[in-house]
């Protein structure tokens, strides 16, 4: 009689046989399955909410002519500094700009920061972790201390840095914190990688004779495929946030594109004229920051439940 | 235990060597020539002679950088573009503010993040646990600017009890000075603290679910005795090393406060450099807060040898 | 003997689970005896960690909630306050974990490990405690103990902290040790040394032992009494001899029959019963057993839960049907070359401890 199965009766809260249907894993494949992930993580009513949010935040990025009720620079010099009300839900601004519809065309500006910045890391780190991960010796060495030296620098400090010297502008703003977030991808996909490409079945298809290339499409990919999913979530929150401190302090995205990162910096000149100013684009900042941290842990818990707390959204994350 | 210092302090000293290129590449990185950049279009002739000449701009990247180093080393670090004062003065007195600022925010990040993590792991799954967990949730989504700003709205603004910007010396007025970190101080310091609690929380949690916690229990010891001696005992050991990586967000959170708060420190100083095109004063300006957290790391994780007899033998 | 040391009367321990209430442990009643060595047996699940954890109320409670009576030396433990219950824990019933690996706390010197738990319960000064410990890791067979107080526990090889692990157990000589799955993490010549360690230490302090293993093979040449655990009933209790000799629960004969039959196969997967064990939320009608169970062929298995009925004098079984005399007889034979080395060859005359197969009729 063997035990194909931990003694674990000391821990009733996951009692024997009570493995959340279907992310047993009996062997060395780790891949996910979809259909049920997406379950999970609506089951999970934070995680659910986060998705919610998110729908809608797309939504109005894609519609934001239909949602705004102004266009975005129609100024009204007459009706400067309104606070909230029917007409203006979110006030106006020192042009008589509606602060509403200003916040609504502020979202495609965030999500396309988010959308792009996180895809450059993701592109790269995903590159250069494969290459590290599966082929190891001395390639993976120079490209992990390259990496670690990225890791080196407080964040939003390289991301100052890099767009400082690039020129700030809304294109550069999202290839610096591109390549600011590629070392935590890099990280991810190697650990994985090195993993994977010690299991069996990847030993196996490797002295079957199987090429590198199909061997990393697939076997490897769809292993890392977890892991990376719940980074880019948790990134595309800390993008956001770091393209908004980048715009607010006058190194990000320029004037006149709708940041809400730049709205907050103007509102500080008429601090005591408007305290909606501060409070609403900030609370849009907040809303989306959070729908994707939220998204990024119910992924999280539903993929991959050992890595909880392991990765986190905005930590220096990683092992020093 | 020497060894692992020794080994740790290299790897240190080889990050640090790496930071110090790609601090150097910056500069390199501006497209055409940096001075040119930095003094537009009108400018003496002579002064732009003189700039190129100390920074040697002429000479191969290669012996630029050495030479770079070497000078780095010995604690000159340039001059600066705009003042043509040594970067090293310039961030010499910049150093204190920020200084002063970190520290404020760790200790007020710590001060939260321990006992509301602590608490909500104990309390799993209760009202505290919800609390906490909702508050490090929000903490960790929420833009520091923006949390300043709203303080600022609420407390200077509305109810006028603290200063909104500004820097006293502590010599010059202890009282303002410390009113004056308030504010900026529970901004960078919650945010961590935020960031933190959610660590404290979950190493907790996986030291109070560890096998000898369960023997411990089995000698018929005393909760309290057992939370204290094996479970945060234990716990501490990630708690420290993630601390020290959080102070990486941490600076960087606090150059974006410095510019909400008006706060003369190094983060200032490095975003006035980047508009005012100062290269020299922005390469100081990040070499120093790289290395600074580099050195931070080395000290927690030689605090972590300490802690966790494992590696100290070794 | 006069009465028994520890009494258990209809013992539940129910957990609350989001998927449902999960019954660990249904109804357990047994009574243990000076000196005396009862081996609980189960698969993963079975409950027998759970009611030996819930003996002291050493579950989380809640989630778990835990019933009945836990009589010992007429105390009721699952009444009693809890402050008065640290004083029963350690003192009256020690323990010893599956996995020495992690049973022992990795930043503690393993010295301090053995002496805290005296210094609570015993009058004695750190001095005299520390003797106690070097005293104690000496009787387990610690070489150098005096100078192995203050090392770490990565500083000891996996058997070498078992024997920390017991001597922890033995700390406050208590009248009973339980020893959870203590040599399963070990290597075969480590579990014979530990488990001749054990019994050896139980002769000298006339101690009491419930040994829960999920190998009957290490049950045959310990114990005195056997209690075979399914989906957390007691499904038959027996002698050992007569459990190895006359098994009549079809789950019993099961095991047996799946003992691999040369020692090193022991790793091996080797179930002859065919399916799992049922999930603790979701409990079949009728008898626990029956969607695995051969000899099924009555509708009162699928809707009646068979009662725990003695067959022969110490001897219950907890079904409606004995399994015949021949299957038996296939199933005692199966075993008895597991049963006769290495376990067997202890020489320490415990009358009861000899291989079984002395067989009544």
């Amino acid at each position: 009689m063997n035990d194909d199965r931990p003694e674990d009766e000391a821990r009733p809260d996951e009692a024997p046989g009570d493995g959340v249907g279907g992310l047993e894993r009996p062997t060395g494949e780790h891949r996910p399955r979809w259909r049920e992930t997406l379950g999970i993580v609506l089951a999970n009513k934070l995680a659910a909410f986060g998705l919610v949010v998110l729908v809608v935040l797309i939504l109005t990025a894609i519609f934001a002519d239909l949602v705004a009720p102004y266009a975005i620079n129609a100024q009204d010099l007459t009706r400067r500094f309104e606070p909230p009300s029917l007409q203006h839900l979110f006030g106006t601004d020192e042009f008589g700009r509606d602060l509403f519809s200003r916040v609504v065309f502020g979202s495609r500006v965030s999500l396309q920061v988010g959308a792009v910045a996180v895809s450059i890391s993701l592109a790269l780190g995903t590159f250069i972790g494969l290459i590290s991960g599966y082929r190891r010796g001395w390639l993976d060495t120079v490209l992990m201390r390259t990496m670690d030296v990225l890791f080196s620098f407080p964040v939003v400090l390289l991301a100052i840095a890099l767009v400082a010297v690039l020129g700030p502008s809304l294109r550069n703003t999202m290839l610096a914190v591109g390549i600011v977030f590629t070392p935590i991808f890099a990280r991810v996909v190697r650990g994985s990688a090195l993993s994977v490409s010690q299991d069996l079945h990847v030993r196996a298809a490797r002295s079957l004779g199987a090429s590198d290339l199909r061997i990393v499409f697939r076997h490897v990919l769809p292993n890392v495929a977890a892991p990376v999913i719940v980074q880019t979530s948790l990134s595309l929150a800390f993008a956001i946030l770091i393209e908004a401190a980048l715009s607010f302090v006058g190194v990000g995205v320029q004037p006149p594109e709708p940041a809400w990162g730049l709205m907050l910096s103007d509102a500080q000149r008429y601090r005591t004229q408007g305290w909606w100013l501060s409070v609403f684009p900030g609370l849009a900042i907040f809303l989306t920051v959070m729908a994707f941290n939220l998204v990024g842990d119910g992924l999280r818990d539903a993929l991959d439940p050992q890595q909880r707390s392991v990765i986190e959204s905005r930590g220096a994350g990683g092992d020093a | 235990m020497a060894r692992f210092v020794l080994r740790r302090t290299a790897q240190s000293l080889v990050a640090l060597l790496g930071v110090s290129i790609v601090v150097f590449a910056l500069i390199h990185l501006v497209p055409g020539d940096p001075i040119r950049a930095a003094l537009g279009t009108r400018f003496d002739p002579e002064v732009y002679e003189l700039l190129r000449e100390r920074s040697g701009l002429d000479q191969p990247l290669v012996v630029q950088y050495v030479d770079w180093l070497g000078r780095a080393v010995q604690g000159d670090l340039g001059v600066s573009f705009r003042s043509g004062a040594p970067v090293t003065t310039v961030l010499a007195a910049r150093i204190p503010p920020t200084a002063v600022l970190a520290v404020a925010s760790l200790v007020v990040g710590i001060v939260v993040a321990i006992p509301a993590g602590i608490i909500a792991a104990v309390r799993q799954g209760k009202a505290a646990d919800y609390l906490a967990t909702g508050f490090s949730q929000v903490g960790v989504s929420i833009p520091d600017f923006w949390y300043g700003i709203m303080l600022i709205l609420i407390f200077s603004v509305t109810l006028g009890w603290l200063p909104p910007l500004g820097y006293t010396e502590f010599g010059e007025d202890p009282v303002d000075f410390a009113r004056r970190l308030i504010l900026p101080a529970v901004t960078a310091g919650v945010v961590t603290g935020a960031i933190l609690t959610r660590f404290v929380r979950s190493s907790v949690l996986e030291a109070l679910n560890a096998d000898h916690v369960r023997l411990a229990r089995a000698k018929g010891l005393p909760e309290r005795y057992i939370l204290r001696h094996h479970v945060l005992r234990n716990a501490w050991i990630p708690i420290v090393t993630v601390t020290g990586l959080q102070l990486g967000t941490l600076l960087g959170g606090i150059v974006i406060v410095e510019v909400v708060f008006a706060w003369p420190g190094l983060g200032r100083l490095a975003l006035d450099a980047v508009e005012r095109r100062d290269y020299p004063v922005l390469q100081g300006a990040v070499l120093f807060m790289a290395g600074a957290f580099l050195v931070i790391n080395l000290l927690v994780d030689l605090l972590y040898a300490k802690l966790d007899p494992r590696i100290a033998v070794r | 003997m006069s009465g028994p040391l520890l009494s258990v009367r209809d013992l539940n321990v129910r957990f609350g689970t989001k998927r449902g209430t999960a019954q660990v442990v249904r109804g357990m009643s047994y009574d243990l005896h000076e000196g005396e060595t009862l081996a609980i047996v189960g698969e993963s699940g079975s409950g027998k960690s759970v009611s030996t954890l819930a003996l002291t109320r050493l579950i989380p409670t809640p989630p778990g909630r835990i019933e009945g009576q836990v009589l010992l030396d007429g105390d009721d433990l699952v009444t009693m306050p809890e402050k008065q219950l640290l004083q029963v824990r350690g003192t009256r019933v020690g323990y010893v974990f599956q996995d020495p690996m992690t049973s022992l706390n990795p930043v503690h010197p393993i010295g301090r490990q053995v002496t805290e738990g005296m210094r609570f319960h015993l009058d004695v000064s750190e001095h005299e405690a520390r003797d106690r410990a070097v005293d104690l890791l000496r009787q387990v067979g610690i070489p150098g103990a005096e100078k192995r107080l203050d090392d770490y526990p990565h500083q000891f090889s996996g058997g070498m902290r078992q024997r920390v692990v017991i001597a922890i157990g033995l700390a406050c000589d208590p009248k009973i040790l339980i020893a959870d799955e203590m040599t399963t993490a070990l290597d075969v010549t480590t579990q014979a040394q530990i488990t001749d360690l054990v019994q050896h230490l139980q002769e000298e302090r006339r101690m009491a032992v419930i040994w829960i293993t999920h190998d009957l093979g290490v049950v045959a040449g310990i114990a005195d009494r056997v209690m075979v655990m399914y989906a957390g009933q007691v499904i038959e209790e027996a002698s050992v001899d007569r459990l190895f000799a006359e098994p009549r629960h079809p789950y019993t004969v099961g095991l047996l029959m799946s003992l691999p039959v040369l020692g090193d196969l022991r790793g091996e997967a080797l179930t002859a019963i065919p399916g799992l064990p049922p999930s603790p939320t979701d409990l079949p009608d009728g008898c626990s057993f029956h969607p695995r169970c051969s000899f099924r062929d009555d509708e009162r298995c699928l809707t009646e839960q068979p009662p725990l009925r003695e067959i022969a004098p110490g001897h219950h079984v907890r079904s409606f049907y004995e399994v015949d005399d021949a299957t038996a007889r296939a199933a005692s034979a199966a075993q008895r070359i597991e049963v006769e080395p290495p376990e067997a060859s202890n020489d320490d005359g415990s009358p009861d401890a000899g291989p079984p197969g002395g067989g009544r009729p």
